[in-house]
């Protein structure tokens, strides 16, 4: 019987996987944030899968707002890598150093 | 039964699909498993019963984000391979990380359970009952503040975007609408006063 442990689980098999991916492209920002992509799906299904087996639907609405909120951090994100790459011609990170930071 | 089988195909692929999103060779490679990452993730919530998320999820996230991130993956000219050197070295330390995190998550669910009884398995919603409509009745009276503030933040997302990318070539011809409309009959015709020629 599948329940509540095997969703965690899977869940935080997918986020680790995703940690994972940040560190092994860590100069290609576009994979950085994909795999943010990736970790913010782990942390709805968490969401979805309480929501279900504890009834209540607060987790599914919070999954919606989450959603929303992924979905204009990506415009934007991107946006400002379009206008990177116009600048400097490239997405690597480690050139990414204007701010001395 | 069923269930548990359909459960653990698509959790395989899944998983599968979400390794491949961080090991493809190829960004575009990688989107396209990410794509493949949120249908699996769809039917799985559609398997608990989230009908109403399973399909935003594909129309949305894949129908959009995916679609966006794809435009933008193919419109850079990338030097991948500049891009992946240090990828082979930074693997061990990213495995280790991964593994660290899976186990400690495991040992949490399934060995301390930190006091709490899971609740195995959830009772089936009744036949008639709508995922969608149980969400709308929360969303529009108890989250409708909430609501409306998603709303506000999408606008700026899409205001933030527009005028990141917006760029003015210098050189390029455009019109100039207000200046057409606000010309005068004076400003086009010039009436000049000329002596009339004579014979000589």
């Amino acid at each position: 019987m599948i329940g509540l442990p095997h969703y965690l689980l899977l869940a935080g098999v997918l986020f680790a996987i995703a940690v994972a991916g940040i560190f092994i492209n860590r100069k290609n920002v576009i994979l950085l944030l994909m795999c943010i992509e990736l970790m913010l799906l782990a942390v709805n299904f968490n969401f979805v899968a309480f929501s279900r087996f504890l009834g209540n639907l607060d987790g599914q609405v919070f999954v919606f707002f989450i959603l929303t909120v992924a979905a204009a951090e990506a415009a934007i994100g991107l946006a400002i890598l379009v206008v990177l790459f116009r600048q400097r011609r490239s997405i690597n990170v480690e050139e990414l150093d204007a701010m001395k930071g | 039964m069923l269930v548990a089988i359909l459960f653990w195909a698509f959790a395989t692929v899944l998983v599968g699909a979400a390794v491949g999103v961080i090991l493809a060779r190829n960004p575009v490679h990688s989107v396209l498993f990410l794509v493949l990452c949120f249908f699996n993730a769809a039917v799985l919530w559609l398997l608990i019963q989230a009908e109403f998320l399973a399909i935003v999820l594909v129309l949305v996230y894949v129908g959009a984000v995916m679609v966006l991130f794809l435009f933008v993956v193919m419109m850079l000219d990338i030097n991948i391979e500049e891009l992946r050197e240090g990828f082979a070295r930074n693997a061990p330390l990213g495995a280790l990380i991964a593994l660290i995190v899976v186990v400690e998550l495991a040992y949490v669910l399934w060995v301390r359970r930190l006091g709490m009884e899971l609740p195995g398995a959830a009772s089936p919603a009744s036949a008639g009952a709508s995922n969608t409509a149980e969400i709308g009745a929360v969303l529009y009276t108890q989250y409708a503040y909430p609501f409306q503030l998603a709303a506000v933040v999408l606008l700026i997302a899409i205001v933030a975007a527009i005028t990141l990318t917006m760029r003015r070539r210098a050189g390029l011809k455009v019109q100039d609408i207000a200046g057409q409309v606000a010309v005068k009959a004076a400003d086009r015709v010039r009436l000049v006063s000329m002596p009339p020629e004579r014979e000589p």
